[in-house]
């Protein structure tokens, strides 16, 4: 390892590093705008400018390699000059009106130039003036201050894997632009208002919502995908105005997804429930929460009293807390009922698993596989920075395999792709398994069940692909633990995994789904799950932050049982379809309203505190509940703090959880291997209709991600074999409900599939998420 | 939008002269081929041929801006360029520029009212011993000029 | 020496033939033989980069780095595909060199961009041609299908099993692509902007593979060291600066054209050569390397020799061996105001210095042309100058500093006269 003297300072660093990274090591800070440690260098804009001795010219040390013996000097007289005559010509055409720039108080180029002591103009031409552009709902623009550091254009080749921004023009009439008027559509797009150093592109949402001195930071956990994604709630007034990324190299690196980024919006929306209430003769009171609770607690009696404990059915949103979702399930435990999930989307539960799925492995592994095979996976809809993890892989000459219902761009090479409708994806991953089992390599338990299935040449090449490399993983995304047969699919991908030396994960779609589990969120013994408890319907439910009649697998069914119960008690931080069904609504904090822990798809539990209050009357969920049940005489309900709600739900923490994570499967059978023959659903969750909270965002329900989930789409010759129009509203029929939806046109679906996304207002009259469905022309 | 059966093989050509998967590389000629055919190069145009070359678009619209003899708006059926760079001037260039833009009625730039020429201004050429001079639609050279050959030269293009 | 030069000449000896550009003149005239011999013979490569090096055959691009040093960068045993390029991109103000020797000698420059490829192990070339000189392109295309039907170039070359092709890549008007590196990214289909160098080239260049790149001049007089041998080469010029050398001899001169004589040559000569200052007029000023070059006043270039050294001594650079000859009549403000125009218009833009810095000193240069200047703007120029100059990402910095500075540092008080009077002095 070379040895450097960079200001007096003797210090040891990697052969290969650059003068910018020892520099840090060493805790010198030099100035930079065009350097990103995770970006390709550019060595552009000069302001890292150091003296290296023996050499002639100030050096930039962003791309100078260090060699041993070198001495720098990042703040000697000469280096200084060099950096000043830079700063002087950044300024030159850059307004100088940091009071009005929504980035004043948190510009590096302000900072920078202050550190020189303000530099007094010597520029008496004409400033340049730069035609703004619409980049969409998400990011403002304010191209006169851009300084051409170029990371946003970086960003989108090297991250975001998709060339939204360029560089057009030549010298000083070089402009940062999309296409045309092409708007950024890329689902990691907000990044770059972090990337870029000035005040050229910021928060279209935020904008202007306040001076960076107003806000208080407090540091929190993001509710959506299972990735948890750390992040910094920005608040003034207790009210969160927005959110930036917090730097976790093991989870979401530096950067963010833009529902991470935006979803805050739900919080301040017109939608909250901030008042207890009660439905009485058919008209809703908004009362105290004293009679709320006792009208709540007494009408549970009823039940208890009548039918037993059994008779209700608990239901809770995977994006809820350990310490709520802990006390939920002891709740309904201590009254006696052992139906409690929140596994809505699921239909199939067939088998017996070993544990708590999971990813399988740390999140950071996923950059460095060589092989990797993608089931029934959406993954930038998903989570999208799994998806950028996957990219980095495939960059690293990692091979991405892919068998899905529908082909998904996933904005890198992939090396093989099997793409079928939906009921043929178990015939589909079977033809993969039985390639392995061609290959001598023996699949175990399926063996037998799939010894006549014919095999495809995209197959064959995925089990080679399999079958070399070292660091390998498969594993299940959305549509495969959504699928009616989710559990053959589970097992096949158990055998492909165990005959490749492969790593069987699961990609987890909610922020706390693992959490879920391991705090017993499940029906033991006897109780049923969360389709069951539909397809049978109980005499009362208790719903927690849950909305069944979008989330369910099958929520037809769902509003039936609904419907058809004589209580139900919603604790909700929205005001949702249940006023439709509910008895009782009861506010609840929502996500940076209250304390608690999630548990992410890798096992890593993290904590964080409330950055604001609840809004209204609301009150943190876990408070509800142990009322609840005080109410109700249970004892065990005492817990004064979360902490204490935390350390009896997960006494050895972080140990406790790992203990408990399994992917294995056994007990079934694999029969689902012939397709259905007419059209069918693709219900898959859009990537904005995944939660309470990205369902409630307006600015990600503008973008294309977000009105593209609002459609039914269907391939071109479906499309025209069925006589329909694209872009025209279509009739959709599925089991005794039918809806109207926009038809768009999306050739990257199998033929005879119909994408009628779940999770969606729209699509709620209607029966399971996959399975037969009918199109009729209005 | 499409570029035709000619342009497409010329385009091919040029690709032939590339790795197999640096096709991109071909992206300056493939533009002044589509430019030679069209005319100029509308966003159609530039999208296409970055979908024929399987680039981003915006990565072609960049090579279309930042050469100077793309042509991001319509021009005249005959373009004058000429050098008016320092040895070009020192031979005369400024007064065959003033005369053109005296007979022709139009500044650098500028399209004539009846779209039959647009005059520009160069940089240099590579060919100063030769000039004053000037391309014609970016491809043919005329040399040593004068208000003599410049006359000449208006007439021969209808 | 006598004027005019009656010696060897190494690129444009063609010009003496009926038709200079045909396969058959070359031939006839030892054409490809230096190829046949090295293939047959197998000589190794080091023998080769030796004669080169022996020659002292220096860069005709503008830098003039030694080429058989450059050449022995390559990495020798790598495996993978290497390239060789030509640097044909001539933009730079006054030069017109290279596009005569595509035009009258096309089969000398593909012979010595072959026997580059052997020396180097390339696997293919290309040669990047300036975009205004397109006819050049298309009838460079054709010597290349001559090239190949005569088995000099494609698959087993005259039967020596050896493959290399060569293919013409043209530019469309960017004067940066002449710079190295600008001109792979150009190649590559991308926007013409340097790299930031380490990495060299020779390590990682054309689609991140090894890359020598040369002058046209450059690879065209490989041919003539390999048949003459490096000393003769040597002896045509003087000691370290070896062999003949176009100059391109343009501006207020009665014959402007190219030139093609010994390096060492007087300054005085040339001139001659060029049927002297245009008549009845007197030297002013010269800039002897192309338009980046620091220009000199007529006394000290009429003192001068035309060699690498010679005028760098006298304050300048040979570069490119473009002579811009300007007499009485020139104002040097205008003069001035039109090499910043150029260079600010043709800076590529990615590094701050060069983007912000030549649009300054060029609107400054204007404001002084229409005669508002102001006292402080000479000292301003020189200032913002020394802030462009080795802090730029490529050698554009210095080309667009050059000419400000040593404008203003040989003819001052015509600038001050601009100032003060807010007119020419010239005429006045
Ligand atoms: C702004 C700029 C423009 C240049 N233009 C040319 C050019 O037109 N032709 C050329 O051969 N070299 C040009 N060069 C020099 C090349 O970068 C490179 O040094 C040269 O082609 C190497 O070939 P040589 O060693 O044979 O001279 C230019 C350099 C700079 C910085
Ligand atoms: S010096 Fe100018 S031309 Fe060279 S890289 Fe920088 S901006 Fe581009
Ligand atoms: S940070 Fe080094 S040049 Fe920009």
């Amino acid at each position: 390892m070379p040895r450097i003297t960079i200001d007096d300072q003797q210090i040891e660093v990697a052969a290969g590093s650059m003068v910018m990274e020892a520099a840090h090591a060493a805790g010198i800070y030099i100035p930079h705008f065009c350097y990103h440690k995770k970006l390709s260098i550019a060595a552009s804009c000069r302001m890292c400018l150091v003296e290296v001795e023996k050499a002639p010219k100030p050096l930039p040390a962003c791309a100078t390699p260090v060699t041993d013996g070198m001495v720098v000097r990042t703040h000697s007289e000469k280096a200084v000059q060099a950096q000043k005559g830079v700063m002087e010509f950044l300024l030159i055409n850059h307004p100088l009106d940091c009071p009005i720039c929504d980035q004043g108080g948190e510009c590096q180029l302000q900072d920078i130039a202050v550190g020189y002591g303000g530099v007094v103009s010597r520029y008496a031409e004409p400033k340049r003036v730069v035609k703004e552009k619409d980049l969409g709902p998400l990011i403002a623009t304010d191209m006169t201050r851009c300084i051409h550091c170029s990371r946003c254009v970086r960003f989108g080749q090297e991250i975001a894997g998709i060339m939204e921004l360029g560089m057009p023009g030549r010298g000083e009439h070089t402009e940062v632009m999309p296409f045309l008027e092409n708007h950024v559509a890329s689902e990691l797009s907000g990044n770059v208002i972090e990337l870029c150093p000035v005040g050229a592109l910021t928060s279209k949402p935020f904008r202007f919502g306040a001076r960076a001195w107003e806000l208080s930071r407090r540091q929190s956990v993001s509710p959506h995908d299972g990735l948890g994604s750390n992040l910094a709630l920005h608040v003034k007034d207790k009210r969160v105005l927005r959110a930036t990324v917090v730097e976790n190299e093991a989870v979401n690196e530096c950067w963010l997804a833009d529902r991470d980024r935006f979803s805050y919006q739900a919080l301040n929306g017109a939608d909250r429930l901030t008042q207890p209430s009660v439905k009485d003769g058919g008209r809703w009171l908004e009362v105290d929460w004293q009679k709320a609770m006792a009208q709540a607690a007494g009408a549970l009696k009823v039940i208890l009293a009548a039918h037993g404990g059994d008779a209700i059915g608990f239901i809770a949103s995977p994006h809820q807390t350990v310490e709520e979702l802990y006390l939920f399930q002891k709740l309904a435990r201590a009254l006696g009922s052992e139906s409690v999930d929140t596994r809505l989307s699921r239909a199939d539960f067939g088998g017996q698993q070993s544990g708590i799925e999971w990813l399988g492995m740390p999140v950071a592994e996923l950059s460095t596989l060589d092989r990797v095979l993608l089931v029934g996976a959406s993954v930038r809809q998903e989570q999208p920075l799994i998806a950028q993890r996957l990219r980095q892989a495939v960059k690293r000459g990692g091979q991405l395999n892919l068998v899905h219902g529908a082909d998904a761009d996933l904005l890198g090479r992939v090396a093989n792709k099997l793409i079928v409708r939906p009921s043929a994806l178990v015939n589909a991953l079977a033809q993969v398994a039985k390639a392995i089992a061609e290959a001598g390599r023996d699949v175990g338990a399926v063996a037998a069940a799939i010894a006549d299935v014919g095999v495809s040449d995209a197959a064959r090449n995925m089990a080679a692909s399999l079958l070399s490399g070292d660091k390998k993983a498969v594993l299940l995304g959305a549509l495969a633990q959504q699928h009616p047969a989710a559990s053959e699919l589970h097992a096949l991908a158990q055998a492909i995994a165990q005959a490749s030396g492969a790593t069987l994960g699961f990609l987890i779609d909610s922020a706390n789904a693992v959490g879920a589990g391991v705090v017993g969120c499940r029906p033991h013994q006897g109780g049923l799950n969360a389709a069951a408890l539909f397809a049978a319907p109980k005499k009362a439910y208790v719903i927690l932050g849950a909305e069944p009649e979008l989330e369910a697998a099958d929520t037809a069914a769902a509003r039936q049982a609904l419907a058809s119960a004589e209580l139900v008690i919603v604790l909700s931080a929205f005001k949702t379809a249940a006023t439709n069904y509910a008895q009782v609504m009861l506010p609840v904090a929502a996500f940076a309203e209250t304390a608690g822990s999630f548990v992410s798809m890798e096992g890593r539990l993290q904590s964080f505190r409330a950055v604001v209050p609840p809004q209204g009357e609301a009150r943190p969920a876990w408070k509800v509940l142990r009322v609840l049940a005080n109410q109700l005489g249970l004892a065990g309900f005492a817990q004064d703090d979360v902490g204490q709600v935390l350390a009896e739900a997960l006494p050895e923490g972080e140990a406790g959880v790992r203990a408990k994570l399994n992917n294995g499967i056994t007990g079934v059978t694999v029969s689902h291997l012939t397709a259905l023959s007419g059209i069918e659903r693709l219900g898959e969750t859009p990537i904005y209709q995944l939660d309470a909270y990205t369902r409630r965002a307006p600015a990600l329900l503008a973008t294309a991600d977000g009105l593209g989930g609002q459609t039914a789409a269907a391939h071109g010759d479906l499309i025209a074999r069925l006589g329909l129009v694209v872009d025209k509203p279509v009739k959709i029929k599925q089991g005794g409900g039918e809806t109207v939806m926009r038809l768009t046109r999306d050739d990257r679906l199998p033929d005879n599939v119909v994408r009628v996304p779940g999770n969606l207002a729209a699509a709620s009259p209607l029966g399971p998420r996959y399975g037969d469905i009918g199109l009729e022309k209005m | 939008m499409t570029l035709s059966a000619q342009s497409l093989a010329q385009i091919d050509k040029e690709v032939a002269k590339y790795p197999a998967d640096q096709k991109q590389s071909a992206v300056m000629a493939a533009l002044r081929i589509a430019q030679v055919e069209k005319g100029w190069l509308s966003p159609e145009t530039v999208e296409f041929v970055a979908r024929y070359l399987g680039m981003p678009a915006i990565a072609a619209y960049e090579i279309a801006t930042f050469y100077n003899m793309y042509e991001l708006e319509p021009t005249g059926r005959h373009k004058i360029t000429v050098c008016t760079n320092l040895p070009c001037q020192l031979q005369g260039a400024g007064t065959v520029a003033d005369y053109l833009k005296q007979k022709l009625g139009i500044g650098f730039g500028e399209t004539t009212a009846d779209g039959r020429f647009t005059l520009k201004e160069g940089e240099c050429m590579g060919s100063c011993g030769a000039g004053p001079l000037c391309l014609h639609n970016n491809h043919t050279m005329h040399t040593h000029l004068s208000p003599e050959t410049v006359d000449k030269l208006l007439d021969e293009l209808k | 020496m006598s004027v005019p030069y009656t010696g060897p000449k190494v690129c444009l000896w063609t010009l003496d033939h009926p038709n200079p550009a045909s396969l058959d003149t070359y031939i006839a005239n030892g054409g490809y033989s230096a190829l046949r011999k090295i293939l047959a013979e197998k000589t190794p490569a080091a023998e080769i980069i030796e004669q080169v090096k022996l020659s002292a055959l220096r860069g005709r691009g503008g830098a003039g780095f030694p080429t058989g040093l450059k050449w022995s960068f390559m990495p020798r045993n790598y495996e993978g595909d290497k390239y060789i390029v030509c640097n044909s991109d001539e933009g730079e103000p006054g030069t017109f060199k290279d596009r005569d020797i595509i035009e009258f000698n096309p089969h000398q420059l593909i012979e010595g961009m072959a026997i580059a490829g052997y020396t180097l192990g390339a696997k293919a070339g290309y040669n990047y041609i300036h975009g205004e000189i397109f006819a050049l392109y298309e009838s460079w295309e054709k010597a290349l299908d001559e090239a190949r039907a005569a088995g000099y170039l494609g698959k087993n070359i005259c039967g020596s099993g050896w493959d290399f092709d060569l293919h013409a890549h043209h530019g469309y008007g960017a004067y940066i692509c002449g710079e190295e590196t600008a001109l792979l990214e150009s190649i590559e289909g991308k926007k013409g902007q340097p790299r930031f160098k380490p990495p060299f080239p020779a390590s990682f260049g054309l689609f991140g593979k090894p890359t020598t790149i040369n002058n046209t001049e450059t690879l065209a007089s490989i041919p003539w060291i390999m048949r003459h041998g490096g000393q003769a080469f040597l002896d045509l010029g003087k000691p370290n600066n070896g062999g003949t050398k176009i100059f391109s001899v343009s501006g207020h001169v009665n014959r402007p054209g190219n030139f093609e004589i010994p390096l060492g040559t007087p300054f005085a000569d040339l001139l001659a050569m060029a049927g002297g200052v245009r008549d009845g007029h007197t030297l002013k000023a010269v800039i002897p390397g192309g338009s980046s070059a620091p220009v000199l006043p007529a006394d000290i270039m009429l003192g001068c020799t035309l060699d690498f050294d010679s005028v760098a001594k006298a304050g300048s650079m040979l570069g490119s061996g473009a002579v811009i000859v300007m007499d009485e009549t020139v104002c040097m403000v205008k003069a001035l105001e039109r090499l910043s125009y150029f260079y600010y218009e043709e800076s590529c833009g990615q590094c701050t210095p060069c983007r912000e810095g030549t649009g300054w000193m060029y609107r400054v240069v204007h404001r002084i042309e229409r005669g508002e200047g102001r006292p402080e703007d000479l000292d301003l120029l020189m200032s913002v100058g020394n802030n462009i100059a080795g802090r730029t990402i490529c050698a554009l910095g210095e080309a667009a500093v050059g000419p400000v500075q040593s404008f203003i540092k040989h003819f001052r008080q015509e600038f001050e006269y601009h100032i003060e009077h807010k007119r020419c002095m010239v005429g006045a």
